[in-house]
Parts: structure tokens; sequence; C-alpha cells
């Protein structure tokens, strides 16, 4: 931003000044929410927080890169701010509302910076320094929005290889015959992620049947009937055999005219029925007891 | 012609995760115009197969999803667009079980078959839209303005 130029002189006495101030400027935002709620062991701890972003500020400034986000200074503060902001975000608060919170951190060094120059018959300094501590500070601000951005992007990533995980269960519903319920979208890595729990779980539990429950998937179009159909394929080259069941009747119709065949798969309309079939195919008979053997009710 | 009652919402196409809110955005506006369940799910996964054609096949582009009435009919367009390298052969393309991205083929021809109307704009070199249609009572609304 060229309006924001600020001349190598005005940012050393910046850095110079932060520098100076550097017990005043901690001892007022030690009070600041941003550093109060966050370093709750004593005011102390609070106050060397503040003294280690100050510090950081203050090198930033003497480098003259007051506007370089991967300017070297904040690289030793970038943790700790990463963990304030966090600890914002946990207590309620808004991107927004703490990069606003980020801002109200100028207000006593400019309150501080006025009262040395107050004095001083030289305007123009006093303006150029404030200037630069604007600068600065908006700076600080998109550092620390750069770190909680990159931490949820993080987790986001994090939390998507734990839903591969957890949402594919391999159910052992009867002796030789697994399920697997479907749930969510069925893409190809979750889809690689079935294929793999299931031929495991036919291993494990010698499973002459295999039963693949697309209840819980909204939408099957070709790619998700092509992963279904090699995933019963695989299943058989295991010497299982597949049953894809909960087909909607939605569901049914949009297969049909969408033109896939699945005519080589066993499929049943609820998960009960594909039990029931790997039952009867096994000879196993499921009854209910006789009512004269039941005993007196 | 149609005249759009509300102004056309974008969707992204540049991601497998673009595509499951493509599906959950095109389900929604679906289920609030009244579209019954079964002309929900054919709409959705139309719009699921030409929104991957759009990802696979043109290296990505967004959606266009405007909402329409005639009358007192309500229905829902939704368009495809991709700066992809075009199809070469449409009548091959549109083929049951003709694929070159290794898929099963059905995902061009299976979604006409999905929707009321059905529109393939392509250019060699300079992309894709492919337009559907579909209405709420599942009928296209009588022409009206005719004297």
């Amino acid at each position: 931003m060229a309006d924001h130029d600020t001349a190598p002189g005005t940012a050393k006495e910046l850095g110079a000044f932060l520098e100076r101030r550097r017990e005043q400027i901690a001892q007022r935002w030690a009070d600041a929410a941003l550093f109060r709620t966050v370093f709750t062991v004593s005011r102390d701890e609070a106050v060397e927080a503040c003294k280690a972003v100050l510090d950081a500020l203050a090198d930033v400034s003497r480098s003259g890169r007051l506007e370089d986000v991967e300017a070297p200074g904040f690289g030793t503060v970038r943790d700790q701010l990463g963990r304030m902001a966090a600890a914002r975000a946990r207590a309620g608060f808004t991107p927004v509302q703490i990069a606003g919170e980020v801002a109200g951190l100028r207000e006593p060094v400019t309150a501080l910076l006025r009262a040395e120059f107050q004095d001083d018959a030289d305007d123009e300094r006093v303006t150029a320094c404030t200037q630069a501590l604007a600068v600065l500070t908006s700076t600080l601000r998109l550092v620390i929005m750069e770190t909680t951005v990159s931490a949820g992007e993080e987790l986001i990533a994090r939390q998507r290889q734990q839903l591969l995980e957890v949402a594919t269960p391999v159910i052992k519903l009867w002796d030789g015959v697994v399920a697997v319920p479907l749930i969510g979208t069925l893409d190809s890595a979750r889809s690689q992620v079935v294929m793999e729990s299931l031929l495991e779980a036919i291993v494990d539990q010698r499973a002459a049947y295999a039963i693949l429950d697309i209840t819980g998937v909204p939408t099957v179009d070709s790619l998700v009937a092509q992963h279904l159909m090699k995933t019963v394929a695989a299943a058989r080259l295991m010497g299982a055999e597949c049953i894809v069941s909960g087909i909607r009747p939605a569901i049914a119709q949009t297969i049909v005219q969408l033109g896939i065949d699945l005519g080589s798969i066993i499929t049943r309309a609820g998960l009960a029925d594909a039990l029931a079939y790997a039952l009867t195919q096994q000879g196993i008979v499921v009854s209910a007891r006789p009512v004269t053997e039941a005993g007196p009710r | 012609m149609h005249a759009p009652i509300t102004s056309t919402t974008r969707l992204p196409i540049g991601s497998d995760a673009d595509l499951a809110w493509v599906r959950q955005q095109v389900r929604q506006a679906a289920a609030d115009l009244g579209f019954n369940l079964v002309q929900q799910t054919k709409l959705v996964t139309a719009a699921s197969e030409l929104a991957r054609n759009a990802l696979v096949h043109g290296g990505g582009g967004h959606m266009e999803m405007t909402v329409l009435a005639e009358g007192a009919h309500r229905g829902l367009r939704l368009s495809f667009v991709d700066a992809g390298p075009g199809i070469r052969d449409v009548e091959l393309a549109m083929t049951d079980g003709y694929t070159t991205g290794g898929g099963l083929g059905m995902g061009l021809s299976g979604a006409k078959r999905l929707v009321k109307e059905f529109t393939l704009d392509t250019r060699p070199g300079q992309g894709t839209t492919v337009t559907i249609v579909d209405w709420v009572s599942g009928l296209p609304a009588p022409r009206t303005g005719a004297p």
C-alpha cells in the first residue's frame, strides 16, 4: 500500500519507542481481555506475554518491515498469538471480534506516544509515528488471523481423517454374516476405506455373507454405484457373497432411469431382509419359540 | 420464456467437497420449492453427475442455480459451466457406457434421462455448459402468451 509507506527512520523510531516504553505498555495491555483471559495463572504471566509480543513488534519495526506478515520478528510469538486467538475463539468470539480486540491494543500505545511527544513541536513526527503504529497493528492483526485460519484448516483436515475411520464400522450380525452401514457421501476415499475394512472383516470373521447397507447414503449416482460394484466384486473374490440393502424407492427409480445395471448384485430393500436372505442361504431358521414351551405367562 | 423470480445462486465446482455442497444446496432448493422425494432424488443425482463431469473432464467450473416461475408452476434451472477442453463428439459422449474418465459412462446420458429439459453447449477448447431444468409438477408448464 503506497500511501502507507513508512520512512525507515520513522519505523526505527517506533521500534525504539516500543522498547523504551516496554514496561508501561505491557502493564496496560495485561488488563486487555485478549491477554487477561488467556494468561490466567497470574498477572505477571500476562505481563510477560505482552512483553514477548512487544519485543516482536519492536523487532519488526527495527527491521522496517511494518507491513510484512512474514517478517522474522513475528516468528518468535507466532505460537503464542495462535494460542491466544484459539483461546478467544473457544470462549465464543468470532474472528472479527478477535481482530477487533487486537486493534484495541493500539489505543494505549498511541496515548503513550502522544504523551511522550507532547512537548515536541514537530507534529509531523508524531503523526508519522502513530501512522506507523497503525500499520504495525494491522499487520499484527493479519498475523493473528493467519494463525487462526491455518489452525482451523489443520483441524478440518484432522477431523476429515477421523471421519473416514469412524464412519465405517463393520458389524458382525451373525456367525458368518458381517454388515457395513454406510452413512453420508460415498466418495473415492471413503469407499476405499469401506472396502478395506469390509475385506478385513470378511477374513477375520470368516464371513460368507457381507451386507452393504446404503440407507444412510443420500445420493446414489453412477460413481457411488461403481464404488458399490467394485466392493461387491472384491468381496466375491474373497469368497463372500455381498448383499446391498437399504435401497429406498426414490433411489431405486433414480438408479433405473440413470441406466445403471445392478442386476449382478443381490439387493434387498432393508437390512432385515438382507439378513434373512443370508440366514436362509446358510440353512439357518430363526423362529419364534413355540407358545407351549414358553411356560406360563 | 421462463422468468427467473429470484437471483441466481452460483456455487464453485473445484473439489470433491464442492460436489457434496452442490448436492446439498440443490436438494435444499428442490425441497423448498416443493419437489417430491423422487424428483428431488433424480435432480440431485443428475446434478451430482454433471458437477462431477465439470470437475473431472472440465477441470472445474461452477454451477448456477436459478428458481423459475411460469404462472403457478415452479421450477429449478441448473447450469454447469466449465472452461475445459470441450466435448469433441457429443453424440458419442451421450452414448450409454462411453467413458473417457474410467467411470461407468452413464453420467451424461443418465442425467438427461433424469430431468425434463437438457441442453448441452460445447465448444472445443472453450468449455462446456450443460443446463437442466425440472418443474415441480413433473410436467413443463403450458406455453402461455400466444394470442
